[in-house]
């Protein structure tokens, strides 16, 4: 289902002017704080009304500034995931999912892959007996069960510690794959949003900076600014080809050869995406030998995007997938680098973090 | 038992009539106007405001004054009404309707700290999940002000029950029929001797005020019971 975002709205000091197209899928809403991420799954949700523009999803309009068209929110079938899980004090856990069906009983089995939240056992209880991680589990629960045409999460993992999130992920992983409503996810971590986007929409001061396939757009150098030169990276599509090497790290395929990174909670043969941040690879003109990097992908530079500071970005094309590099402009001077170059990607096994790995391939 | 004659006891039941009818008849009313001002914003809130307050501030002989004034059988409202056969001039009808006017403010108040108390946030959520304004109101606003609005209604009824001054002047004291429990200890207080009446008098509204503040703790325990 596509989707067709073009608002502007002023909220106090804060003026929004966001538009954005996406072909459904799940669509990242990316930025800093403050940024107007939140504002924009709002105005779809309707729980705000934009001064002008349009929110289409598919063949319906939800809003448009010029017929007048506002579908107000309880009419929308949205499921919306707040920061915070809001579970209503007074009423059980179970009536808490029942609450967007009232006439109909609920199920947590084969019901849009709500087993995979793991909640059966916690119907009876109140909310104030729930964990964190459980409360935001039921949270994503309730929003399901009222069979929502589109999901908006806001930050759903912002409540819960690290340990949590790692955790946590997995479920979102495997919830998403299972739906086919669009999702709309927002969220400042680069990390969340690799693994589970399709679609990235980078916002900043309440506009878009950004929008477009989320492979495609995390391994073009000329978006290093907007995304951060910290978070920036590509993504590889590994399979998974030994889960568990014997010295604690997982042995993953990619299409240019292989990666020995830390141990991945996986079978073997799972497809799985792999983010490296541009910052962890080195590049070296001749194969390295004797060094302790145990990745080496052979690679072709595809494109050098220099920006205001002392580094540039260099593209790579290693086998099918795509590699961006973080160097200094004085090293790309001297390695001679240009497009069409040879050369090979080192990347430090441990400078990629267990949240950098999991979700689907990126097709 | 107590000693209380006929006449006593007429006054208790009349009082406990008046009271609860007068509470339970304006509860929504207080409810519906203290979400008005806890929750929206518009033209002339603050006008809305000072009339709520108005009997609260206004002298209760002025108060009963007007209501006699406008719901008397001349009355512009009371010679409307009584063409329909309803009449509150001097009937117990009246004395229910001059004790929901004067306890209408505290309610209102109370309830209103309930309201602006709740979380918007739940209502929203429950908005998401396809529940009509009315039904979010219904199943997520009233149950989470609650102990507002049960403290609001317990305080009015406590207001009505101890209704004296614009019960007095709009429907008088007839024994039976509008003489409650303050006008008649009053009454009683006026002749010589009446005092050991009185004093019985005064010795059941401090029952009926003990017991309606421990229901309502109990009742507003039981709420509280089930939330985090």
């Amino acid at each position: 289902m596509s989707v067709s975002v073009q608002i502007t709205q002023r909220l106090g000091d804060f003026a929004l002017d966001a538009s954005f197209e996406s072909e459904g899928g799940v669509t990242a809403l990316f930025g800093p704080s403050g940024c107007g991420k939140t504002s924009v799954i709002n105005a779809i949700a309707g729980l705000s009304r934009p001064d002008a523009g349009h929110i289409r999803l598919g063949d319906q309009v939800l809003f448009d500034g010029e017929t007048g068209v506002f579908v107000p929110p309880h009419k929308r079938r949205i499921g919306y995931v707040f920061q915070e899980p809001r579970l209503f004090p007074h009423m059980s856990v179970g009536q808490n999912i029942g609450y967007g069906r009232p006439n109909q009983l609920y199920s947590t089995r084969g019901d849009g892959g709500l087993a995979v939240l793991g909640i059966e056992h916690l119907m009876e209880r109140y909310p104030r007996d729930l964990s964190g991680g459980e409360a935001q589990r039921v949270a994503i629960a309730r929003a399901l069960t009222s069979q929502p045409k589109v999901l908006l999460m806001d930050e759903p993992l912002a409540a819960l510690d690290d340990a949590r999130k790692t955790d946590f992920l997995p479920y979102l992983q495997a919830l998403v794959a299972k739906t086919s409503i669009p999702v709309f996810y927002v969220s400042h971590a680069m990390s969340e949003v690799a693994q589970l986007a399709d679609h990235l929409v980078v916002m900043r001061d309440g506009r878009v900076v950004r929008s477009g396939a989320l492979a495609q757009l995390l391994s073009d150098p000329a978006a290093i600014s907007d995304i951060g030169v910290r978070e920036a990276g590509a993504i590889l599509n590994v399979t998974v080809a030994q889960a568990d090497a014997s010295d604690g790290l997982s042995v993953l395929a990619t299409s240019a050869g292989r990666l020995f990174l830390p141990k991945v909670q996986a079978e073997d043969g799972t497809a799985m995406r792999v983010r490296i941040r541009a910052s962890d690879v080195i590049l070296s003109k001749d194969k390295p030998d004797g060094l302790s990097a145990l990745n080496i992908l052979p690679c072709t530079v595809t494109q050098i995007h220099e920006g205001q500071g002392p580094g540039v970005a260099v593209a790579l094309r290693s086998g099918e997938d795509a590699l961006m590099a973080r160097i200094t402009r004085r090293s790309a001077r001297t390695m001679g680098l240009t497009a069409g170059l040879r050369c090979y990607a080192v990347i430090k096994s441990v400078s990629v973090a267990p949240t950098d790995m999991g979700g689907r391939g990126t097709g | 038992m107590l000693g209380l004659g006929p006449e006593e006891w007429g006054a208790v039941a009349l009082s406990l009539r008046v009271s609860i009818v007068a509470t339970l008849a304006i509860l929504p009313l207080a409810i519906w106007v203290a979400h008005l001002l806890a929750r929206r914003e518009f033209v002339g809130k603050g006008v809305l405001n000072a009339l709520v307050l108005l009997p609260l501030v206004l002298p209760p002989v002025v108060t009963g004054y007007l209501l006699l004034l406008t719901f008397g059988t001349q009355g512009a409202v009371g010679g409307f009404l009584s063409n329909l056969g309803i009449v509150f001039a001097f009937r117990w009808t009246g004395a229910a309707l001059a004790a929901a006017i004067m306890a209408f403010p505290l309610m209102v108040r109370a309830i209103r700290l309930g309201f602006e108390a709740s979380d918007p946030k739940l209502e929203q959520a429950a908005t998401t999940l396809g529940a009509s304004p009315w039904r979010v109101f219904r199943t997520i606003t009233l149950p989470a002000a609650l102990p507002s609005v049960i403290a609001g209604a317990v305080l009015g009824f406590a207001k009505a029950m101890g209704e004296f001054g614009a019960t007095i002047t709009f429907v008088a004291a007839i024994p039976g029929q509008t003489q409650t429990i303050p006008s008649a200890i009053y009454a009683f207080l006026q002749v010589p001797g009446g005092e050991s009446q009185a004093g019985k008098l005064v010795l059941v509204s401090l029952v009926i005020a003990l017991g309606a503040v421990a229901v309502s703790e109990w009742v507003a325990r039981k709420v509280a019971g089930r939330r985090a």
